[in-house]
């Protein structure tokens, strides 16, 4: 028994194996953080070239690139590819490089299981892309798969769309277990709830959501299994059962969705910007309440996707404030972020640059959320390219350039060297203009009138959609820069100290750079008490 | 810190291969799956399906069967921590969590048919007033619960009558509550470390849960001989035997994972403090019991 002890004991000092099966086999948070962040990345730019393909398409109006059948299961692939192959996974990826370092783990509470959740989403992603060549073509009934459209009228390969959806759910629901759990029994002895770190916060209220919400996602695509392969119901007017039912089910799990992809970018930049700012956090209390409350109306809310459906006048009223309330934590929030920033004696390294772009564009993607939240506003704007335009202004530079703050900010801590700050202000400032350019404009032919999800359009769109598609490219292309920047500073580089930026808090930066194999077998002595 | 005098230091396992295993057995399970359900649709045979099926359930069964007893060998070879386990009992909780909210799904489904869609589709809506433009394509249709004439019948040709509450459903009902009394006496037995009485008490679990799915075995039985009750005979049916059917795997699941503790029991593994294995499986018990109890309350009383 001694023996098997001391074994155990040696694992702690073991480095990391050599060669392929290191990756297939690893227990180590690092490695499954590093895995899942290259896999989000080759998603990114898979999902990517969908949208090239889209936005070439769309680039004149008329039918020039592909017929309209693909063009459907682009925009289908696209969404789905980005949501659940991009951003969540690049945001677990976060989770498991930085929550166990951020609170003095040894390493995420359940270790193989760590590993079997990213290990299954290969698997299902490759099921999906799979089904592009398959009798019948992918999925191609948008990302929302609304019955009887995804139901009756689906190609065959809709029962693999089914499977790969259950997989990507195990694989969250026990990835944010390990989470969950992690951040609740793993903290340093002597850390409370109210002295960890926000990305840790934030990440601990999108597991609970993720376990929350991920379960009915599989309810509702086993019920669409069901209706297609059972002769079941559940979506069949003529049955007894209501397609709308299905919009019900799906958007109490997708409404609950975009807060899981918006709330771990609230934690990076609360960690961004006190540290270019070089000022404590504004309202660290407040944040975190912020967070709860956001998750807690994103139960409540989720009709608002559905004003045009048919629902009682009082239900579209309900929904309409519920949602409006939402605006409330989510104005704290950017009060705090720009309170930080005030007085600050701020510099404006890549990270920093990201997270205030962020700041600035989440929140005209969320005052458009508001325009969109008024009912009857919302009949004109429902299913429109302002509806298009909303959504990615949250998603691409909210999520996306959240994550990309992130990867600037920690890839000194992950692999010891600075990343060339030329090279990364130039990819942000292409970004920030690729971005822009391409969304902005939706905004104005959606209030014209453009409907989403169509390959062809009246020619009055013409000129903004040119202008958009131009966007999209300049922006899709300085994603390679991105990618050269991340090869060129794991290579090599300046050495980066151990507290990497100066003025940044946290465990993280108490460490080597870049971070040694196993940090905190045992628990950190923690620094006297910040936040009290 | 000061407290413990010695820092019991967390385990972290050194690689694995039984996670990729899981990944590719799960993988071939639903490929397979999905491949046959496919194949049963067009028509053409089913051969490929369940091949890759059957072989996916086989690597998952035997990479769950050497994890778990991976953990069982750690575990009696004193490395895991209190700590340890307590990040098992958050982590049972969370994924029993999850259970819950699968099955809301299906309840909330119930519920919004119940209320709501059986009512429109008759548009006998007092805010809308009279019968709407559904009664003039199904002009024969009645809302009622439970729905015995389908708005369309060709398609979906209604059941002749419903499982009543009162007879199997009531056996059932007993059977599952005397199981999680009697699965609590195996855990007072564990805590008074006395064997013969955790063997006892968890035959009688096991039989009670066997006796329990024998049940709803023969209750689905009559209602697709007697009453032609069916999965394909519109709303009532689907969520009848998606709701009890999705209880049924679980209790089904729930026994199993029963049954690998009596044979821990046997082989003398459990200790008042040392039982996790039994804890999760008991809770598990539990859980199935309280869906069992919703189902009988709001599926069989409410709903027939």
């Amino acid at each position: 028994m001694s023996a098997v002890i001391e074994n155990h004991h040696d694992d702690h000092h073991h480095g990391p194996d050599k060669g392929l099966m290191r990756w297939v086999l690893t227990t180590n948070h690092k490695d499954i953080g590093t895995l899942y962040l290259w896999f989000s990345f080759i998603m990114f730019l898979t999902g990517g070239c969908m949208a090239l393909v889209i936005r070439a398409e769309l680039f004149q109006p008329g039918l020039q690139l592909v017929v309209p059948e693909f063009f459907n299961q682009m925009t289908t692939m696209h969404g789905l590819i980005m949501v659940f192959g991009a951003v969540m996974p690049a945001f677990v990826g976060l989770a498991n490089w930085l929550v166990p370092m951020m609170i003095g783990a040894p390493d995420m509470a359940l270790p193989r299981m760590n590993n079997y959740s990213f290990w299954i989403l290969p698997f299902a992603f490759s099921m999906l892309l799979s089904t592009l060549f398959m009798e019948g073509g992918a999925p191609n009934f948008g990302w929302t798969f609304y019955a009887p459209l995804s139901t009756e009228y689906a190609p065959p390969s809709v029962t693999f769309f089914i499977f790969a959806v259950h997989l990507m759910g195990i694989s969250s629901i026990m990835g944010s277990i390990n989470v969950v759990v992690t951040i609740l029994n793993l903290r340093a002895p002597g850390m409370r709830l109210m002295d960890m770190p926000l990305f840790v916060w934030t990440w601990l209220i999108t597991a609970y959501l993720l376990i929350a919400v991920m379960p009915v996602l599989a309810g509702v695509v086993t019920m669409m299994l069901m209706d297609i392969h059972f002769g079941t119901a559940f979506f069949s007017a003529g049955g007894g059962g209501d397609p709308v039912l299905f919009q019900h089910v799906f958007w109490f799990f997708g409404h609950p969705e975009v807060y899981i992809m918006i709330l771990p970018a609230f934690g990076i930049v609360s960690a961004i910007i006190p540290t270019f700012a070089r000022k404590k956090l504004f309202g660290y209390d407040s944040m975190v309440y912020a967070t709860a409350s956001i998750a807690f109306l994103s139960f409540i809310v989720w009709a608002h996707h559905m004003f045009t459906v048919g629902m009682p006048i009082a239900g579209e009223l309900y929904f309409m404030y519920a949602t409006m309330l939402i605006a409330v934590p989510t104005g704290v929030k950017v009060f705090n972020w720009a309170a930080t920033m005030w007085q600050g004696s701020m510099t404006f390294e890549t990270p920093m640059l990201f997270a205030v772009a962020f700041v600035i564009l989440f929140t005209i993607g969320g005052l458009s959320g508001l325009m969109l939240a008024i009912v009857p506003a919302d009949f004109q704007y429902h299913d429109t390219y302002f509806v298009v335009a909303h959504f990615h202004y949250v998603l691409v530079p909210g999520s996306i350039f959240s994550i990309m703050a992130a990867a600037y900010y920690w890839l000194p801590k992950w692999t010891g060297n600075m990343y060339d700050e030329t090279l990364g202000k130039t990819h942000f400032w292409l970004s920030f203009v690729g971005v822009n350019v391409t969304f902005f404009p939706q905004h104005f032919i959606g209030l014209a009138g453009m409907p989403r999800r169509y390959p062809d359009y009246a020619l009055q769109f013409a000129d903004w959609n040119m202008v958009s598609s131009v966007g999209a490219f300049i922006f899709g292309f300085s994603q390679l820069l991105f990618l050269f920047i991340v090869i060129k500073c794991i290579m090599g580089g300046k050495k980066a100290t151990d507290e990497v930026w100066e003025g940044a808090e946290g465990l993280e930066w108490t460490i080597a750079s870049p971070a040694p194999y196993h940090t905190f077998s045992t628990p950190p002595e923690l620094p006297e008490r910040s936040m009290a | 810190m000061s407290s413990d005098s010695t820092y019991e230091s967390y385990y972290v396992p050194h690689n694995s291969p039984l996670p990729i295993f899981a990944s590719l057995g799960l993988f071939l399970t639903v490929y397979g799956g999905g491949s046959l359900l496919n194949e049963i649709q067009s028509g053409s045979g089913g051969n490929f399906g369940t091949t890759v099926l059957a072989l996916g359930g086989l690597v998952m069964a035997v990479t769950l069967f050497f994890w778990f007893s991976k953990v069982i060998e750690e575990n009696n070879a004193k490395m895991y921590s209190q700590q340890m386990n307590k990040s098992f009992v958050w982590g049972m909780s969370w994924f029993i969590f999850s259970e819950v909210m699968f099955f809301a799904a299906f309840f909330g489904a119930l519920f919004y048919v119940r209320f709501w869609v059986v009512d429109w589709i008759g548009e006998t809506d007092d805010v809308v007033g009279g019968r709407g433009p559904s009664s003039m394509i199904w002009p024969d249709y009645v809302p009622e619960w439970p729905l015995l004439n389908n708005p369309n019948p060709e398609q979906f040709p209604a059941p002749a009558g419903v499982i009543g509450a009162w007879g199997l459903p009531l056996v059932n009902t007993l059977l599952l509550v005397a199981s999680s009394f009697t699965v609590t006496l195996a855990h007072h037995a564990i805590n008074a470390g006395e064997r013969k009485k955790i063997v006892g008490w968890l035959v009688v679990t096991i039989a009670l849960g066997l006796a329990f799915l024998v049940c709803q075995g023969v209750e689905y039985y009559e209602a697709y001989a007697h009453y032609g009750l069916t999965l394909s005979s519109g709303i009532f049916g689907s969520t009848f035997f998606m709701l009890t059917g999705f209880h049924g795997a679980h209790v089904t699941i729930g026994t199993i994972m029963l049954i690998v503790m009596l044979g821990r029991a046997m082989k003398g593994h459990f200790t008042k403090t040392d039982c996790f294995g039994f804890e999760a499986a008991a809770w598990y018990w539990h859980f199935v019991d309280v869906v069992w109890l919703l189902l009988f309350v709001l599926v069989y009383i409410l709903g027939t």
